[in-house]
């Protein structure tokens, strides 16, 4: 995909991730949150990475879903890590070493478009419809990127911050004649 | 049907720990990627869809639902059919959509459950649970042994009756209808402890961050072991009116077939996945609460089928019972919440008396507690599979974003899949047999 994407196999090399200079997983950062796994490929990266870690076990793609971070720009990320407004969240899972690991990608806002990984975990095909439909994240490769949850004519993506919850405005009686 | 299996007797319960290696993924595992229909975008001129295909084959597009009694809620499956054959498929969801994890967003931590609990209401404490279970670990509590044991004996009833909601609707989807009676009646006696314990039969909200919301009430252990002892015989009775009865097996068995390598492409958890001879439940592979304390049998399928997904629901009551059993034993005394001012309301004596009692009451139900800046997943194993919450936190009392990964909204993509090449009848056991609960997957 692209030129600083490790081929599959010199990434085998530097797996291990427990070094002192700053932790890595198949030359993607790597930091932990709560004693989790959690890798933040660039989106160059990304689709690279889901290829390899699906090759090395994790072959099951239990959850993905995007997060809007346009009220948190300063969240705390890996050196080299350039935060960006939305974040897409997949989480892989490894049956045999029973093992997950979390992949978060940066997706900026003016260009939210990441590749779909669809070809090697079909079961994501409803979750980056959802994706979609809730932030506007355009998947390239999607067999059949539409609304899911929303209609088809919705304008919007309700879970982006900029979203207002929807109110019902509080209709008063008839400000009275007489009286 | 063209695919037969041999009359197979009720799946045996494995319990190894063995787990699979050489599983696969990606599109290649389907057998058939193209057995998702999908329609091209039409033109915007064009008003209306004709019914039938213009190549002048005899194929037809029709929706079954969302009004329609045997998709369990308002489930829509738009069908490609040659005949009576389903060509190709593909479940329309949104129709119960109604923004909960938007509404999560603007909730307290605190508040959270009483949302998260309406997404699957056949089972809610698995979605309190889970939910707690994430806020807990961005706050680094501990809960006390009680409240954990509590909450393990609340999620295995709740399993039971879940289960046991799902023989009755899918005997009542293929025509058992008596089935349809006796689950719901078993269904009742386990909601009816839940609400004398809760005060709810549903949407309880009853597992709370920090513990439990009450303890348990007084001759607890007596309406659980009814049930305990109730439950086995009844069971033997489904299995009597069911199992060994040639018109269910017809119906059920080599119906719906879906492989090992197809549920894990798509993501599949559950009984779906256990029916393909995996053995995967969380319960045992990724322990939480204390599941490693107890002993019970992942139980596995062999064929993949309908029948093979209803002998798992069926005999997990079993075990669920066998582990209701051993927590009633295990319960120990204790405190059902965790005592961190910060965290759990006060007593309510202790408002009376102490200012400062009365003081962190207030602050917990105006302004709720604040959670640490993090982000967590925590995976847990609902009746329908892996339930998971992805939260995060930016450090105020409010979550950021909490997504719930719901099973049923993934296993539905098995749906098109399992019907492709089967009869328009068989679509309805095979709808019901992916046990969608609609509140989940529209969340």
């Amino acid at each position: 995909m692209a030129p600083d994407a490790p081929a599959g196999t010199e990434a085998e090399a530097e797996a291990e991730p427990e070094a002192p200079p700053p932790p890595t997983l198949h030359g993607v950062p790597l930091s932990e949150s709560r004693g989790q796994d959690v890798a933040h490929p660039d989106r160059s990266q990304y689709f690279e990475l889901i290829r390899t870690l699906k090759d090395e076990g994790f072959v099951m793609c239990v959850d993905l879903c995007g997060v809007d971070h346009l009220l948190k720009p300063n969240r705390p990320l890996p050196d080299g890590v350039t935060a960006e407004r939305f974040e897409v969240v997949v989480n892989l899972l490894s049956l045999a070493e029973r093992r997950r690991v979390r992949v978060r990608v940066q997706v900026p806002e003016g260009d939210a478009r990441v590749p779909s990984i669809y070809q090697f975990h079909p079961g994501t095909e409803a979750m980056e419809r959802e994706t979609y439909d809730m932030f506007g994240i355009l998947f390239d490769g999607h067999p059949d990127l539409s609304r899911i949850l929303m209609p088809d004519d919705w304008e919007g993506h309700p879970l982006r911050k900029d979203y207002g919850i929807g109110r019902i405005p509080v209709q008063f009686k008839h400000p009275g004649g007489d009286r | 049907m063209t695919q037969t299996v041999e009359t197979h007797v009720p799946v045996p319960a494995v319990d190894s720990s063995v787990g699979p290696v050489s599983l696969t993924g990606g599109v290649e595992a389907l057998r058939d990627p193209a057995a998702v229909l999908r329609i091209p975008h039409l033109p915007e001129d064009v008003d209306e869809v004709p019914l039938r295909n213009p190549d002048g084959d005899d194929t037809m597009i029709i929706n079954m639902g969302p009004q329609h009694p045997s998709t369990h809620g308002v489930l829509r499956v738009m069908m490609e059919l040659k005949g009576e054959t389903v060509l190709r498929s593909k479940p329309v969801i949104g129709y119960l959509h109604t923004g909960m994890e938007k509404t999560g967003e603007d909730l307290t931590y605190l508040q959270g459950p009483t949302n998260t609990t309406r997404m699957d209401y056949v089972s809610p404490m698995f979605n309190e649970l889970v939910f707690s279970l994430a806020t807990e670990k961005l706050l680094d509590l501990e809960v006390p042994e009680r409240a954990t044991w509590i909450r393990m004996l609340m999620c295995e009833l709740n399993r039971m009756s879940s289960q046991v909601l799902w023989l009755a609707t899918n005997g009542m989807d293929l025509g058992a209808v008596s089935m349809m009676i006796y689950g719901f009646r078993e269904r009742e006696s386990i909601l009816a402890f839940f609400e004398k314990t809760t005060g709810l039969r549903m949407n309880h909200n009853y597992i709370r961050p920090g513990g439990v919301a009450v303890d348990l009430p007084a001759g607890w252990r007596d309406d659980v072991l009814r049930i305990c002892d109730v439950f086995p015989g009844r069971l033997d009775e489904y299995e009597t009116l069911l199992t060994g009865q040639p018109i269910w097996q017809e119906r059920t068995q080599g119906v719906g077939i879906i492989t090992a390598d197809e549920c894990v492409a798509l993501g599949v958890t559950g009984p779906i996945l256990r029916s393909t001879g995996v053995e995967w439940d969380l319960r045992r592979d990724a322990p939480y609460l204390f599941y490693d304390k107890v002993d019970f049998n992942v139980v596995v399928g062999t064929y993949g089928d309908t029948f093979d997904r209803y002998a798992i629901r069926l005999n997990e009551i079993r075990e669920s019972i066998n582990i209701v059993r051993q927590i009633v034993d295990k319960m120990p005394p204790g405190d059902y919440r965790a005592q961190d001012k910060k965290v759990t309301p006060p007593p309510r004596g202790r408002i009376d008396e102490s200012m400062e009692a009365l003081i962190h009451h207030f602050k917990i139900f105006t302004e709720g507690f604040k959670v640490p800046e993090g982000e967590v997943y925590v995976a847990i194993e609902s009746p329908r599979g892996e339930l998971g919450c992805y939260m995060v936190s930016d450090g105020s009392s409010k979550p950021y974003r909490m997504h719930i990964r719901g099973p049923s909204f993934v296993n539905l993509q098995a749906l098109a899949h399992m019907i492709r090449g089967g009869l328009l009848a068989d679509a309805v056991a095979i709808i019901s047999t992916v046990d969608p609960i609609m509140g989940e997957v529209d969340r």
